[in-house]
């Protein structure tokens, strides 16, 4: 994966709690065996609704999508996430996430930044006011910013996963310099688990 | 804010619940800031999740480590019906086609269309005797929860972490919160593992369990059979728990001794005895606890377009002025224009177009058992659309040596070959537009079973009284 460190843009608003990964990417989608041409399925049952945001000319070429609470719940399906970054979004911002897509994002370099919910609504609001407004995120410092609001605020992120994030690593060949610990374990299970 | 994945808060007195010491069973390495690497003992693969995967391995010229602690199987494309034909969609053929030729090219067991032991990834594993006491479990697929009702602690992972658990067989892991979920008392008759379930999630909401391995503990989890506890694990990742598990017992055993991978002889032996030491210790602290009156739940039903808004059947569609919160408020208006429903109208009055007894939460034997003993000598409504479909091929072959099979058709049912089916309608099985279902599957999302499709979930009994009287129904009101 790509290292990321700064996300800058401007955010689109989906104005709505629960949206779970169906929504996010119908199961239609995930009939297809690649890894890339995912982001036509974004949203795809709600995309032809003309007032849809994601239509709005407003909120075109922006790198970050700001949901309601419980964004990402449902299924474990990582198309998700590769829909949203294939479509362009760098990073996405929710009160609370759907845990397996939390991890499924950092897997990917889709920053997922959890903030408190006043800070979400806040950016809900400022966002749908001004569809201009500017958002910066530093994964280094997990901070979110949006200087026009005088917004600054920090999200939840740990240190391996933003070691990860910042260096574009690749976890599996991280778990294998553990090759040695992993033999050992394997030697002392019960042979009934074969 | 920086948290550290390392983190952990045992109790003082350093007694462990059940899924802490399941956890600690499986720590390969563990050090100050990073997630515990943990063994993995069974991966269970489908073709949906595991072709992007596959890919990864071959591009990185790595292989499967342990083709043996992997088991695949065909399910969520798969036709439920004519599966001597080849698969007629020809995307969801290549998929299944994708997953034949990596299980042959990397050496993992895959039970095809057609073979008895295929079907749902979720009845598979436990009825094969695979899914054991004190395992990790893992599958590209968020309702390995399922799992967890042997006292296992099995999670859904996505298809990098599925990748990852090929190459390596461990999966690097945060710490997660402990939460218990106690039913206390006694089930009132007519009461199902799944009110069960839906009982709490009408209590913790979709979010409640976020960050949380929850243990469903209690006497009335105590009463369930092995099917009724996978029924209320199943559904754990639908409040956001990573997990859900059950202290396994004599239910437990008895359910899995015999069967194909259980141990044998002075294994089985070992096995129990080491087994029976999975309980939470007296005096183990949980970091969130809820706790339900049994003797409250009745049959619910979802009505709106997410798991965590159920109501009982005996009730009526809700108002969302009466919702205090905002953002409930606007779910549920959001909900109730999708479902085509409004507020004050009894849930015995609307009518249902289809009924679905299958997926992976109920569609074992007993679920079956209870959906049959309901239809027994009656007759579905005029119009109906049904599909009973069995969990895998062992579930169906039992069921029609049960004769199960003809009291259903009987009765007008459609019996169906095993599959995911309309759980999630990547196979023919769908829903149209502007259609009603009552589901005995898992999720009432938008679109779930079909494009613009509406579901309610219940439990089969429910289902298969649904089916008959036309309308939302409990087997009592059919008397
Ligand atoms: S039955 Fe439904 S929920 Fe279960 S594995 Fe299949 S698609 Fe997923």
């Amino acid at each position: 994966m790509e290292p990321v460190a700064i996300v800058q843009g401007t955010a689109v608003p989906l104005d709505r709690s629960d949206v779970d990964t169906d929504q996010i990417i119908p199961s239609d989608w995930l009939k297809r065996v690649e890894r890339t041409g995912f982001e036509k399925g974004l949203f795809s049952e709600w995309r032809d609704g003309e007032d849809f945001v994601l239509n709005d000319e407003a909120y075109a070429g922006a790198t970050i999508l700001l949901g309601g609470p419980n964004f990402g719940t449902g299924s474990s399906r990582e198309h998700a996430v590769w829909a949203i970054q294939q479509y362009g979004f760098a990073a996405v911002i929710s009160s609370r996430f759907g845990p397996i897509f939390k991890n499924n994002a950092t897997k990917n370099g889709l920053v997922p930044c959890e903030v408190d919910a006043s800070v979400a609504e806040k950016l809900m609001a400022a966002v749908q006011a001004d569809p201009s407004l500017e958002i910066t995120i530093d994964v280094e410092r997990a901070t979110l910013e949006a200087p026009a609001i005088d917004l600054e605020a920090s999200f939840d992120l740990s240190e391996s996963i933003r070691t990860r994030l910042l260096g574009g690593l690749d976890d599996i060949a991280l778990t294998l310099q553990n090759a040695d610990a992993i033999d050992t374990f394997e030697a002392s299970r019960p042979s009934y688990m074969a | 804010m920086a948290t550290n994945d390392g983190a952990k808060t045992l109790s003082e007195n350093g007694a462990k619940t059940l899924s802490e010491k399941v956890w600690d069973r499986h720590v390969v390495q563990s050090s100050d800031g990073e997630p515990d690497l943990l063994y993995i003992d069974l991966h269970l693969v489908h073709e949906v999740t595991s072709p992007q995967a596959f890919d990864g391995l071959r591009l990185s010229h790595r292989t499967v480590r342990k083709p043996n602690l992997t088991v695949a199987t065909e399910d969520h494309n798969v036709p439920t019906t004519d599966i001597d034909q080849p698969i007629a969609d020809p995307i969801s053929a290549k998929q299944v086609d994708t997953l034949r030729a990596n299980c042959d090219e990397f050496g993992v067991k895959l039970y095809s269309m057609g073979d008895i032991n295929q079907g749902i990834v979720h009845v598979i594993g436990p009825e094969l005797g695979m899914t054991q006491p004190g395992m990790t479990v893992v599958c590209g697929d968020s309702h390995t929860s399922t799992h967890g009702a042997f006292g296992a602690l099995a999670f859904g992972i996505g298809t990098s972490e599925v990748e990852h658990v090929l190459a390596t067989q461990t999966l690097p892991q945060p710490h997660q919160e402990t939460m218990a979920i106690t039913i206390t008392g006694e089930l009132p008759e007519g009461s199902t593992a799944k009110d069960v379930v839906l009982a709490v999630l009408k209590q913790v909401d979709t979010g409640g369990g976020i960050g949380a391995i929850a243990e469903f503990r209690g006497p009335v989890i105590e009463a369930l059979s092995m099917e009724g506890r996978m029924t209320v694990c199943n559904m754990s990742i639908e409040f956001g728990a990573k997990a859900g598990l059950i202290a396994p017992d004599a239910t437990t055993f008895e359910y899995l001794k015999g069967r194909p991978n259980a141990p044998t002889g002075a294994d089985w032996d070992a096995a129990v005895a080491d087994w029976s030491t999975l309980v939470t210790d007296e005096g183990a602290t949980f970091d969130r606890e809820v706790v339900i009156d049994g003797s409250t739940i009745v049959p619910y039903m979802t009505w709106g377009t997410n798991p965590g808004q159920v109501e009982a059947i005996s009730g009526s569609v809700p108002n969302p002025a009466d919702f205090a919160d905002a953002g409930a408020r606007d779910a549920a208006e959001r909900a109730l224009d999708y479902m085509g429903l409004s507020a004050g109208t009894p849930f015995r009055d609307v009518k249902v177009d289809t009924v679905f007894i299958g997926s992976c939460t109920n569609s074992r034997i007993e679920d079956l058992r209870a959906a049959a003993a309901v239809a027994k000598g009656r007759k579905v409504k005029d119009g109906m659309r049904t599909l009973v479909v069995p969990g895998s091929g062992l579930v169906k072959a039992q069921a029609e040596e049960e004769g199960l099979h003809e009291i259903f058709k009987e009765a007008g049912f459609d019996w169906r070959e095993p599959g995911c089916s309309m759980c999630l309608a990547m196979n023919p099985d769908k829903l149209v537009v502007g259609e009603r279902s009552a589901s005995t599957s898992n999720r009432n999302f938008e679109g779930r079973q079909g494009r613009g499709g509406r579901t309610h979930l219940v439990s089969p009994a429910v289902a298969a009284a649904t089916a008959i009287a036309g309308t939302f129904a409990t087997p009592a009101d059919l008397d």
